[in-house]
């Protein structure tokens, strides 16, 4: 019991000082350079794409085309993409994986 | 600012608060369900309601909860979770990084506040509702949002952990991550290099994961996609078009 509350923390801590990293550095930095914002603008896109593609074409561990989450994930993307709508997107995709999950032939 | 009338102003840091709460409301759709999973998921493994609570409290982080469940389930020690946990957050030092131009004049309470709330989504918000060029902004359109997203986490968790495995294991709840983070990337792919980091980002992710690199391929999809959007950022915005390059793929159009 208490080896959880140790793990809890310990990734506790190490996650807030990586969250409060450069935040609590911030009054040190100067203007930033061009070419540190032209990097820094390319992280949403990056990590956003490294967390949801896995999900999408390996959701049981290996690399899979055929199967209902990454049809329902691009059902969800060209949803997000005309509607912009968290809760149309969220909805449809659900509702649309849960359909797939069912009907798919195994 | 040319309001009717004069009623009392409403404090400086109040509206921003608000639209953040306000844009992060939705997002409450799939926070809440992936809460009760990260409450029942500990719940099942004996940990108790309180240490579901508390990890949702401290570590606030889905994706790593879940996995350092997984590693103490197993056996595995503290240490051992902690360094599951730390891994799959290696992320939150790029956001770190990516938010610190915007609030260089806040103070470091405010900051710091910042940081502890900062999660995936409230962190995509933020970007797309300050930038996308590097401004001082207001710090509490995140806070705004993390505490929604925060009081819904750990309350969802709590939830979770005291119902326990009763709830339906046939329900995808657990798609509602990756959908959310669709919603927030699908919109900034208007771009060249936006598209090549989350091609990159994503492809690298599946290799990595594909080559047994497990926790660490999230932040090695990140890394790569970076560097990628970074090199075709630089290419398309070089004066000159880079003429030492060689030509591939001349658009016509341009």
């Amino acid at each position: 019991m208490s080896d959880v509350w140790l793990a809890i923390a310990l990734a506790g801590a190490g996650t807030f000082a990586m969250r409060a990293s450069f935040l609590a550095a911030a009054n040190h930095l100067g203007e930033v350079p061009p070419w540190a914002s032209r990097v820094l603008r390319q992280i949403p896109p990056a990590a956003l794409a490294a967390i949801i593609l896995p999900a999408l074409v390996r959701p049981e561990g290996t690399f899979d085309l055929f199967q209902p989450r990454l049809a329902a994930g691009i059902l969800a993307a060209l949803i997000a993409w005309w509607t912009r709508s968290v809760l149309a997107t969220l909805v449809l995709g659900l509702a649309g994986v849960t359909v797939l999950e069912a009907v798919w032939p195994t | 600012m040319t309001e009717q009338g004069s009623p009392p102003s409403p404090p400086p840091h109040t509206s921003e608060w608000r639209a953040g709460a306000r844009a992060a409301a939705p997002l409450l759709a799939a926070v809440v369900p992936f809460g009760l999973v990260a409450g029942a998921t500990p719940a099942a493994a004996g940990f108790g309601v309180a240490a579901a609570v508390g990890m949702s409290t401290f570590v606030f982080a889905g994706a790593s909860q879940l996995a350092m469940t997984d590693v103490l389930a197993g056996g595995g020690s503290a240490l051992v979770a902690a360094m599951a946990a730390w891994v799959i957050n290696l992320r939150m030092l790029l956001y770190s990084a990516s938010l610190a131009p915007f609030l260089t004049h806040e103070p470091l309470r405010r900051r710091l506040a910042v940081a502890y709330l900062t999660v995936d989504q409230n962190y995509a918000l933020a970007i797309s509702h300050w930038g996308p060029r590097t401004r001082p902004a207001d710090g509490s359109f995140m806070i705004g949002a993390g505490i929604l997203l925060g009081v819904a986490w750990v309350a969802s968790t709590a939830i979770g952990a005291a119902l326990g495995t009763t709830m339906p294991e046939e329900l995808p709840l657990d798609f509602a991550v990756p959908l959310v983070f669709l919603v927030l990337l699908v919109p900034a792919l208007v771009t060249a290099p936006a598209v090549a980091a989350s091609v990159a980002g994503g492809g690298v992710a599946v290799a990595s994961a594909g080559a047994g690199f497990g926790p660490w391929s999230v932040m090695a999809g990140a890394m790569a996609g970076i560097a990628v959007g970074t090199v075709v950022d630089w290419l398309g915005s070089a004066p000159g078009a880079t003429p030492d390059e060689p030509a591939e793929e001349v658009d016509p159009g341009e």
